[in-house]
């Protein structure tokens, strides 16, 4: 019926035409990078919805990228040198000989963003808020550094009170020993011995007073002892008395402008620590204006509430959209702000996010998929960065299984292992291969113990009774449901058959449950990596400790940990650095794990973008970074 | 009317009430929780996670509270990882999926019945065989595929389209012809075979034998009985259009409730799980009431079988 169809090729036709005006009007107008670059907004891909904004409830890189925008430590990251803290909240900083004691002091201009002062008491609000156990903070393990900080964490509260106590009946040693102190997780939920002796309330106490059975006392502490510790523990709780003075926590406000803090140990990388989020001050008059302190979903993170200290404020927060924020005006360093604004947009599609930078919609994306890199390599090759970054990949070993429980053949899966090939042919990021655990960082050298070798390889399977392979039980390789992560095992698989004639089976599992299998050490080998939270060894070496909850390979040594210990009173920076060489080399020949590649960092930034220099912790502080019009410039 | 009113209503709830009991044990029965992420958190710091959060309640305890803090607070807990209560997120995020899902909606209906309607009247023509061929492209072409085609073909060449965002009006022509697209060709393979059987009925030949035009037979006796397997899709589909599509949404960073849908799973953030799934049930409920009283509208046959019943 072509009456029928006529008007509908009309209504075509004066649409198409309509979108070609369309097309034509929108020909003129600046791109969007263009037009921010002239407002001065930094345009960030930052790959997903950030789990907040509170400097104490989040863990990840995603939120560290913005709250280094909001807030700002005792010292602040260099622009362009690894290592090199700045003055930040603190104009100035000594230590004393052993960098045990360290005084900060504040300058007296810094305010928070509502123009409050910021004083040495919110440092140390800070401080008592992050390590509060009824927070619940996943990141509180960085302050333990300081003496009492662990304890009052843990809320060693028996220790506390009773320890030093006169009239206490038998040693304290004995009683730390025996007594369920820190309570049990197989108990019942919610019992008295699930609780533990240390976080039993008032009215807990007073009942267990006159029911001791409702706590498993150990034969050898006499009921005097019990009685004793209890009535200690409810003195001290109806004395009102803060476990943070009683425990003594080394960490006091002089004045309003001096801040001192104490050390168990030596540490001379202390001002590196305090550009952690961790470290952060929080604005006590605000967390309490919008309810407890310890309060997880309180709203004083929103825009109109969030008081910051940094380069910026919070402007807007639209979940999955963006965050803005913008220059603050009250920032002590404000007139080195170079930029108006930052919108942090959050990306996960990683093609989506790469087409939005080639599309001019973007100042620099958060990563850069492999597949995309020649791409890049060849049409952008001025945007295109690879850059060292402090992470290693490696492979867990189940230490508790056979045959894993035997160094030989951990020895032998890591030399099969030929990692430049891994790198050119299945991740293309550049990334370098891992001579040890700890990528190469400042003037520590991890000592060069990871090779390729398969003549080695095969002679120590060998000798660990399976030659060529035969007679090898049948173990996975467990890792994620990633595209990537296949492709890798994959990899791996074939390596290990190439060179060791072993087959090694490949379970791909869900992220979550990745993790909580991997976390009951219900696998054999387990894909896994480690991003650095500071500039020094020991945020590779620490973990792998017996009681580390990150170690997961059922591995740990005495001797590993004796060394660790030792460094840690080193004061001298390269003693201490050979001495934690000897604790990696003994950690690398027993290899609980096999290191694979040292991270690298992929990703696209626009040349407009001046002032982003590559740092291995790649932090960006966002004050140095400037916009120039690049194709002015240029012509 | 009412009767049968009140009755869909407790109907509607008996069937939410039935999705929460299976999304809560689910949510329970799946490995790891909330608090599970690459970084150890000690046990007594996960404890004071889950008792803030209420989790340490035996489950029982926490299969009854739900609905007793829906029911009587209004309130549906707090997303466990983005701390904030799990209304809001769903505020925040409903519109862009709401205003996405219409403007998906209103794309396949101008696209599909026209298609439909044409592909009938001509059936076995070029125009019935490319319209259904197309159909058929845009049922087995995925929205993973089409986006990104989308993105690259058109917006890098029209200058008002961005690659993504959610800024500006004409953001979201990509994603809602990305998300309409399959709805369409579903849509116009219905709406052909519906009007296909109108045109055979008897009243339809006395209409043309009483010398009325094609048109008048088309709008005025076709459509109606026409469009009924089409309208009766309609509901559903709408509900799932617009609670949200993570491909689509993903590909187009548009703000909706589609992305907190499968990262709330992967999170193990229970009670956004359990607000989203209540949500996009009630959604699901609705929309087939409206559906079904729609084409109790269009089909008295349906009216007076159901009011019987």
């Amino acid at each position: 019926m072509p009456s029928l169809l006529r008007p509908t090729l009309r209504t075509l036709g004066a649409a198409a035409s309509a979108a070609a005006v369309l097309g034509m009007v929108g020909c003129g107008g600046p791109s969007p990078v263009e037009k921010a670059t002239a407002e001065k907004t930094l345009l960030l891909g930052n790959a997903a919805e950030p789990q907040g904004l509170d400097p104490h409830l989040v863990s990840g890189v995603i939120e560290s990228n913005i709250i280094r925008a909001l807030f700002e430590g005792l010292c602040a990251e260099h622009p362009s040198e690894n290592g090199t803290p700045l003055p930040g909240v603190a104009e100035r900083w000594e230590a004393n000989d052993r960098f045990t004691e360290w005084t900060f002091h504040l300058r007296e201009n810094a305010r928070w963003s509502d123009g409050h002062p910021l004083t040495a008491h919110d440092f140390i609000f800070a401080f008592q808020r992050i390590l509060n156990p009824r927070l619940g903070s996943e990141y509180s393990f960085m302050l333990y550094y300081i003496i009492g900080a662990e304890d009052y964490h843990q809320r060693r509260r028996t220790k506390a009170v009773c320890a030093d106590a006169p009239a206490l009946p038998i040693p304290w040693e004995t009683i730390e020993k025996e007594v369920n102190l820190s309570g049990n997780p197989e108990a019942a939920e919610g019992s008295f011995e699930n609780k533990g002796l240390d976080h039993l309330s008032t009215a807990e106490l007073r009942q267990l007073r006159e029911e001791p059975s409702l706590f498993p006392w150990p034969a050898s502490i006499p009921r005097d002892t019990g009685k004793f510790l209890i009535d200690q523990l409810i003195a001290f709780d109806e004395s009102g008395e803060s476990l943070w003075d009683k425990i003594g926590v080394a960490a006091t406000a002089v004045d309003d402008h001096t801040l001192h803090v104490k050390l168990r140990g030596p540490m001379p990388f202390l001002p590196e620590l305090t550009k952690h989020y961790t470290w952060f001050p929080v604005p006590e008059h605000v967390i309490h204006e919008y309810g407890a302190e310890e309060n997880r979903f309180t709203e004083w993170t929103r825009p109109g509430n969030l008081v910051s200290n940094g380069a910026f404020t919070l402007k807007s927060w639209r979940i999955n959209d963006h965050i803005e924020v913008v220059r603050n005006p009250a920032y002590w360093d404000a007139d080195q702000v170079q930029l108006n604004a930052i919108r942090y947009f959050p990306i996960s599609n990683v093609y989506t996010e790469a087409r939005m930078f080639f599309n001019d919609q973007l100042h620099a994306t958060y990563t850069l998929g492999p597949e995309l890199i020649a791409y890049s390599r060849e049409h952008r090759p001025e945007s295109l960065r690879n850059e060292l970054y402090l992470g290693t990949y490696f492979i867990r070993c189940n230490v508790t299984r056979p045959p894993l429980d035997d160094p030989r053949v951990r020895h032998a899966l890591s030399l099969a292992l030929d990692q430049q090939s891994m790198i050119d042919n299945v991740l293309q990021g550049g990334q370098k291969p891992a001579r040890g655990l700890v990528p190469p960082s400042g003037e520590y050298e991890s000592p060069d113990l990871v090779r390729f070798d398969p003549e080695e390889a095969r002679r120590l399977l060998a000798e660990a009774g399976y030659p060529d392979g035969k007679g090898f039980p049948d173990i996975r390789f467990l890792t994620t449901d990633r595209e990537s992560a296949k492709r890798g095992a994959e990899a791996l698989q074939g390596m290990w058959k190439e060179h060791l004639n072993i087959s090694i089976g490949i379970d791909q599992m869900e992220w979550a449950t990745y993790l909580s299998t991997m976390f009951r050490k219900d696998y054999d080998l387990a894909a896994g990596g480690w991003i650095g939270d500071y500039l020094d060894p020991t945020t590779f070496l620490d973990m792998w400790q017996k009681d580390g909850g990150n170690n997961r390979t059922g591995w740990s040594s005495p001797e590993y940990e004796r060394l660790l210990r030792e460094a840690e009173q080193i004061a001298d920076p390269l003693a201490r650095y050979r001495k934690l060489q000897e604790a990696e080399s003994l950690f690398l020949e027993e290899r609980p794990i096999l290191p694979l590649y040292w991270y690298t960092r992929n990703y696209l930034i626009h040349p407009d973008v001046k002032g982003w220099h590559p740092l291995l912790l790649d932090n960006h502080p966002y004050k140095f970074v400037r916009l120039e019009d690049s194709s002015a410039s240029a012509e | 009317m009412l009767r049968y009113l009140a009755s869909r209503i407790f109907q509607g709830f008996l069937v939410l009430f039935a999705l929460y009991t299976i999304t809560f044990f689910l949510v329970k029965a799946m490995p790891g929780d909330p608090f599970t992420g690459e970084k150890n958190i000690p046990e007594d710091v996960k404890r004071n996670m889950r008792e803030q959060s209420g989790l340490n309640d035996p489950l029982f305890v926490q299969y009854l509270n739900y609905p007793k803090e829906v029911l009587l607070e209004g309130s549906f807990n707090y997303s466990i990882k983005k701390k904030r209560p799990v209304v809001e997120i769903i505020v925040q995020a409903f519109p862009a999926s709401l205003a996405l899902g219409v403007s998906a909606l209103i794309f396949s209906v101008m696209l599909a019945i026209p298609i439909g309607v044409l592909s009938a009247l001509r059936k076995n023509s070029w125009i019935d065989y490319s319209g259904m061929a197309v159909a058929m492209v845009g049922i087995c072409v995925p929205s993973f595929v089409i986006g990104p085609l989308l993105q690259i073909g058109i917006a890098t060449r029209v200058p008002m389209l961005k690659i993504a965002g959610w800024d500006s009006p004409v953001d979201i022509v990509l994603p809602a012809i990305t998300l309409g697209l399959a709805t369409a060709a579903y849509l116009a393979r219905l709406t052909r075979g519906g009007m296909l059987e109108i045109l055979s009925q008897d009243y339809i030949r006395t209409a043309r034998a009483k010398g009325l035009s094609t048109g008048r037979i088309m709008i005025v006796h076709a459509l109606r009985g026409g469009l009924i397997p089409s309208v009766a899709f309609i509901g559903p589909a709408f509900a799932t259009l617009i609670s949200g599509s993570f491909i689509v949404e993903s590909i187009f960073q548009v703000p909706g409730m589609g992305q907190h849908f499968v990262n709330a799973i992967i999170d193990r953030d229970e009670f956004l799980v359990l607000g989203l799934a209540l949500f996009y049930g009630l959604l699901v409920v609705v929309m087939n009431l409206v559906a079904d009283l729609l084409v109790g509208f269009l089909n008295p046959r349906v009216r007076i079988a159901e009011l019987d019943a």
